[in-house]
């Protein structure tokens, strides 16, 4: 077969370059050039190759961030993914109730993010908040403005409250996808409800789930307002994950190097992870085939 | 192995059902002998699936009992029937291997594994299966994907009875009829009881001992093949088996004789007494390959009926003319070495396969 060549055709991805390049390259480009130099003004301003990298990279305040950020994007992955997919396994399947629950779920979603901060920080309060005041009630010493371990686990449960629904619906499309024939050949084959649920659900839910875990991943590293909002990243810095302490370095001490320098390395993070992920799941899948 | 018996059996899909025309199935009263080959043949939305369901029981029947081997199974789970079922679409597990997927239903039994084993490479080496037996499910054409469905419906060798919904939907022309050959044999050396959904009128007469040909949610008639052709007991066999189909013709009754547009086509004194009861609609049937068609020379005599010939196809092995007389048409099937010449013929219907049926069931 002769393969027709035709040059002309990459004249056809020019709108979206320049698109791609506007929207992206061109200020990724930007904080690049930030992050090799030290600018004292518009005139003023000093090549310092990596010294600012070699910097962040030392930064004790900066691993702590980190590893505050990696153990709580686990936990949001550990709790949200399992309790999305067990609750799209009891929605009904057919009726009234879809509609229903689909709203129900879909609220937390539309619900703007920093509205959701300032929600569950009225809603967290131990004098007016509804959430504080039975915790207390119940004898629970409950205070997410003094303790940190409240604080922590506020972020938590308002994250797995805001985004749970996000993989509930991903995993329901997916398990809606399979023919009932499945499930009749699986009675008849008389497999368990687990043999159900590991032969024929899991594997037709594989693909949505890696959206799901990718779309949680790169959200919940990144997560910035709902924290902000809720406790500014206190008390201490019990809840300083990454973006919050990105911000102070660049907008509250204006250290622009710095704050480049760490922008890129937390850019190179994110697309590492999602980048070996996804190979990994995907050859998973590939090499079953062959 | 089991007998099926469907006792004063009747399915609605609505809680309460009216009239007839609720019923997805109408009532019967039917008798499947062990190790029989059925098959269920009709149109689309005849019933033919929901009886299936209810015989595998993913459905419960609103009316009537299933019976295996005279026990009364309705109310029970399909995996307690102990029966196989295979779907029209191919249901595999994906991540399993073929062989997982083929030991499948024993596993879940509990069956050991030697046993599992040999159990499994004999229903493969029927199947040709053999050699992709390590290989993942997902990766295979939908042509083995039902392969290895039709597999799992047979690995079991205690199972009541196998039922196929439509199996070779999904399957090229070729393998079909390998597939089809397959089943035939497997079915001659063990001899399940099997039921067998299906539109297509050779899969069904090829497969089957006993055809059981529905519509609008009724059996119009169980029979082997030879029946369902030689004595319709329902116009919508005549016209549904054969291809073409069966000639129908609105006619009365009169003098010894039907009376079709003014000619008369003599009846034997055995169907004349038959019909001495007959009310309703009545019309008159006759095969394609039973009607005779002569030239135009022949001599008319008694029973003759004189004819335009219409059209001639040839379809290579034999020829279908279409004649007509007044309003009435008929196909004639005609062996490839006679001649046709002219515009018209005669026409001679034998007794033997002159039919007459009262609102489309057969009284003569």
């Amino acid at each position: 077969m002769n393969k027709i060549t035709n040059n002309k055709a990459w004249f056809l991805v020019l709108p979206v370059f320049f698109i791609v390049a506007i929207s992206a390259i061109i200020p990724l480009m930007t904080v690049v050039n930030y992050s090799v130099q030290d600018i004292f003004g518009p005139d003023n301003r000093f090549f310092v190759g990596t010294e600012w990298f070699k910097q962040v990279l030392d930064d004790s305040r900066l691993h702590e961030a980190l590893l505050r950020q990696i153990g709580y994007t686990f936990s949001v992955l550990l709790i949200e993914i399992p309790l999305g997919i067990c609750i799209a396994l009891t929605l009904p399947r057919k009726g009234w109730g879809v509609s229903a629950c689909m709203v129900l779920l879909a609220l937390p979603l539309l619900i703007p993010w920093n509205v959701v901060g300032t929600i569950w920080q009225i809603f967290g309060r131990a004098d007016i908040g509804l959430g504080g005041y039975v915790l207390n009630m119940l004898g629970v010493d409950y205070n997410y403005t003094q303790s940190s371990v409240d604080a922590w686990l506020t972020v938590l449960v308002m994250d797995v409250w805001h985004w749970t629904s996000l993989v509930v619906l991903l995993c329901y499309a997916g398990l809606r996808s399979i023919p009932d024939a499945y499930y009749q050949a699986a009675k008849i084959d008389g497999a368990s409800r687990w043999a159900v649920f590991r032969f024929i659900q899991l594997p037709k839910m594989q693909s949505v789930l890696v959206i799901g875990v990718l779309l949680r991943f790169m959200d919940s590293f990144m997560i910035y307002t709902e924290p902000f909002v809720l406790t500014g990243g206190g008390p201490g810095n019990a809840t300083t994950f990454l973006s919050q302490y990105l911000t102070r370095m660049a907008v509250g001490q204006f250290d622009l190097g710095p704050a480049a320098a760490f922008s890129l390395i937390y850019f190179l993070i994110i697309l590492l992870v999602c980048w070996v992920f996804y190979t990994v799941v995907m050859n998973a899948g590939q090499r079953e085939e062959h | 192995m089991a007998r099926i018996d469907l006792k004063n059996l009747a399915h609605s899909y609505f809680p309460d059902p009216r009239g007839d025309d609720d019923y997805a199935l109408r009532r019967m009263e039917h008798v499947w002998e062990d190790g029989g080959a059925y098959a269920l043949l009709g149109p689309s939305g005849c019933g033919k699936t929901t009886l299936l369901n209810i015989i595998s029981g993913l459905l419960t029947p609103s009316h009537g009992q299933v019976l295996f081997d005279g026990k009364d199974v309705t109310g029970l789970a399909p995996e307690q029937r102990n029966i196989a079922q295979v779907f029209q679409f191919p249901v595999i597990y994906d991540t399993m291997t073929v062989f997982d997927n083929l030991a499948f239903p024993l596993r879940n039994r509990g069956i050991a594994e030697t046993q599992v084993k040999s159990r499994v490479h004999e229903i493969a080496g029927m199947l040709d299966l053999t050699g992709k037996l390590k290989q993942k499910a997902r990766g295979l054409g939908a042509d083995e994907k039902q392969t290895i469905s039709l597999g799992r419906g047979l690995v079991r060798d205690d199972v009541s009875a196998i039922l196929f919904d439509e199996p070779l939907t999904v399957i090229d022309p070729h393998l079909k009829w390998v597939l089809r050959r397959k089943l035939k044999e497997i079915h001659n050396k063990l001899r399940p009881t099997m039921v067998y959904v299906t539109h297509d009128q050779i899969e069904a007469l090829t497969f089957a001992d006993k055809v059981v040909v529905m519509y609008g949610g009724k059996v119009v008639q169980l029979g082997t093949p030879q029946e369902l052709f030689e004595n319709p007991a329902h116009t919508f066999v005549g016209y549904f088996i054969g291809s073409p189909g069966m000639n129908f013709m609105p006619c009365n009754i009169d003098a010894g004789a039907a009376w079709v547009d003014g000619q008369r086509i003599a009846l034997s004194d055995t169907q004349m007494t038959a019909l001495g009861k007959a009310t309703g609609k009545l019309e008159l049937g006759i095969r394609p390959e039973f009607v005779r068609l002569e030239g135009e020379t022949a001599v008319v005599g008694d029973d003759g009926i004189p004819v335009n010939i219409v059209k001639v196809e040839d379809l290579g092995q034999f020829k279908i003319a279409t004649t007509r007389f007044g309003n009435a048409e008929l196909k004639v099937k005609v062996g490839e070495d006679q001649q046709i010449s002219g515009q018209n013929g005669i026409l001679r219907f034998p007794q033997q396969w002159t039919k007459i049926y009262a609102d489309s069931q057969l009284v003569a």
